[in-house]
């Protein structure tokens, strides 16, 4: 547990000493105010943030990705992952405590964004209980979509190569919605259950861009499902798991 | 402390080191000689813990680098061929992070690293970015980590490679200086670095242990053949080369042409000579004897030394047409 915190206090520092944390909040910032104010600007609009849910987790499909694609990439690249691997570290502690500074950073820009809220509150009669679930589910969907991220950065030394692969794999994640309504049956059911929340639709200023039958899409409407919570907690087990295994796979090339 | 038995490593269908063994003892330096690509990097790999080996049994300190990775790994100080560093860090951030990785506890960090900072002299680089280094400071930023959780155990991969020479004696000296205490193993390709620092020289090759020996033995036991230096009064070149080739124990003779050898030659009249003869046959004897009968005037005959820098040469060139 010593290494974990060790190593997430170390990239946590890194994020917000480089330019990083900063532009990356911005552009969140900008991109879900964008969507916020487009949700609530009508004269009889819903006092809600699920325009900016939508912006946020559509958002994540790329800043995921390039939140985490310099954390095990340039250990390869500048050679430091030899230090890490001969040091009396296990991979998991590596990749648990990478995962929590992305998490926390992540989970830091979130809470800049929480001024929306308190306009809601100040011009609006907003629901607590949508508003609590979606971002619930938007700190699951975060820890996920970094998941995904961390494992493409560890394929190779390039943080191209990291953000590309994860982004990727999120936005298949995404489209597959797209693939399993041109199917039916049991295989249109299976894809259907992989889809991952946000949808491409989310420039469509009237429905706005979560999903239908994704995982996101009852978090938005104030419905907490075991469901959604086992499917995105078992993306982020799963891909932090191909991680370990990544790094470990390395020591015997 | 470091126990290397039968130990083979193939990268796929490469074999990078080939069935070798050798032990490292408390205390002793050892220099793992050998050109580039002859395994040393993997050698080293394999005895830190970061790649296990496909044959073999290897341990430090009594732990089996496999079985007992961790341990093995808390015992070890490491200084990788391309030194690694966080370049956006100061010296004493990375070494504090380094410390910690290492699982020293803060106290210990904050008592240990000025000592640390002091050994290496790195004392008023302590607020730079090491992104800002030159790469000599950079080289003893690594060694400072390398060195800060106090291991027993030392592996030091290529230390002085790509810098300058003035920095290169420095680092030697302070290797040197840490072989005081620790059992070390350290690698080059450059001979009078190992011959300066180590006690002791392995020399490997195409992933083979070719020789394993103190520097200064090395010469005696690889000799393949002794190299004498003579010095004649009234003999032509070619005559006396004929005359040296008639002795058995000779291999050969040729004409001395270093400069210093022919301007003293010209100074006091003589010729200069080398000659290779076969080992431990009184060769000397029989070539003195030889230009004394022919009635030349003898002014100097020294057996020669072989340089560490020709045996190396020799070993690796004798291996590969071996082949």
């Amino acid at each position: 547990m010593r290494f974990i915190s060790v190593i997430a206090i170390k990239e946590i520092r890194t994020y917000f000493a480089s330019p990083m944390a900063y532009v990356v909040s911005a552009a969140f910032l900008a991109i879900t105010g964008f969507f916020f104010v487009a949700s609530v600007s009508d004269a009889f609009a819903e006092a809600s943030i699920r325009g900016y849910l939508a912006g946020a987790i559509f958002f994540m499909i790329f800043m995921s990705p390039a939140l985490t694609m310099r954390l095990i990439a340039e250990e390869q690249k500048l050679g430091t992952l030899e230090l890490l691997l001969t040091s009396p570290l296990r991979e998991f502690e590596i990749v648990i405590g990478k995962f929590i500074a992305a998490f926390a950073t992540t989970l830091f820009m979130i809470g800049l964004s929480m001024y929306f809220v308190i306009v809601l509150f100040v011009y609006g009669d907003p629901d607590i209980g949508p508003l609590l679930s979606g971002l619930l589910g938007l700190s699951l969907y975060a820890a996920a979509t970094l998941a995904v991220g961390l494992f493409a950065s560890s394929l190779s030394s390039n943080q191209i190569v990291g953000l590309v692969v994860g982004s990727g794999i999120l936005t298949a994640l995404t489209i597959i919605d797209f693939v399993s309504a041109r199917l039916s049956g049991v295989a249109s059911e299976v894809l259907d259950a992989f889809q991952l929340g946000a949808s491409f639709s989310v420039f469509d200023l009237d429905s706005f861009g979560v999903a239908e039958g994704g995982h996101f899409a009852d978090f938005a409407r104030g419905i907490i499902s075991l469901t959604d919570i086992a499917y995105y907690a078992s993306i982020t087990a799963v891909f932090l798991l191909l991680t370990v295994l990544v790094l470990e796979a390395r020591r015997w090339r | 402390m470091i126990k290397i038995e039968h130990m083979s490593k193939s990268y796929g269908p490469y074999p990078a080191v080939i069935d070798i063994s050798f032990e490292v003892l408390k205390g002793e330096i050892v220099g793992f000689l050998g050109p580039n690509g002859a395994g040393k990097t993997t050698t080293m790999r394999v005895v830190t813990g970061f790649t296990p080996p496909t044959e073999g049994d290897v341990t430090v300190g009594g732990y089996d680098v496999v079985s007992h990775s961790l341990d093995v790994r808390r015992h070890i100080g490491y200084l990788p061929e391309t030194v690694p560093l966080y370049l956006d860090m100061t010296v004493t951030d990375y070494l504090t992070y380094m410390g910690e990785i290492r699982g020293m506890n803060s106290s210990w960090v904050k008592e240990r690293l000025p000592k640390v900072i002091e050994m290496v002299r790195l004392g008023e680089y302590r607020k730079t970015l090491v992104g800002r280094l030159s790469k000599g400071y950079r080289q003893r930023t690594g060694i400072a980590q390398a060195i800060l959780h106090e291991p027993d155990v030392l592996v030091m991969d290529e230390p002085t490679i790509g810098i300058d020479p003035i920095q290169v004696v420095e680092t030697r000296e302070l290797i040197s200086d840490l072989g005081e205490n620790h059992t070390m193993l350290l690698s080059s390709h450059i001979l009078p670095e190992v011959s300066a620092i180590c006690k002791r020289v392995l020399v490997i090759n195409d992933g083979r242990i070719v020789a394993d020996d103190k520097p200064d033995d090395l010469s005696e036991k690889l000799q393949h053949a002794e190299r004498i230096e003579v010095s004649v009064r009234g003999a032509e070149a070619p005559a006396f080369i004929n005359a040296m080739r008639a002795i058995s124990a000779v291999i050969d003779a040729r004409s001395d042409q270093r400069v210093s050898m022919v301007q003293k030659a010209e100074r006091e009249e003589f010729s200069p000579f080398i000659v290779d003869a076969r080992p431990n046959v009184q060769a000397a004897e029989q070539i003195a004897k030889s230009i004394i009968d022919n009635g030349w005037g003898l002014s100097n005959l020294t057996p020669l030394p072989m340089t560490l820098e020709e045996i190396f040469l020799e070993l690796t060139t004798v291996e590969n047409l071996g082949e």
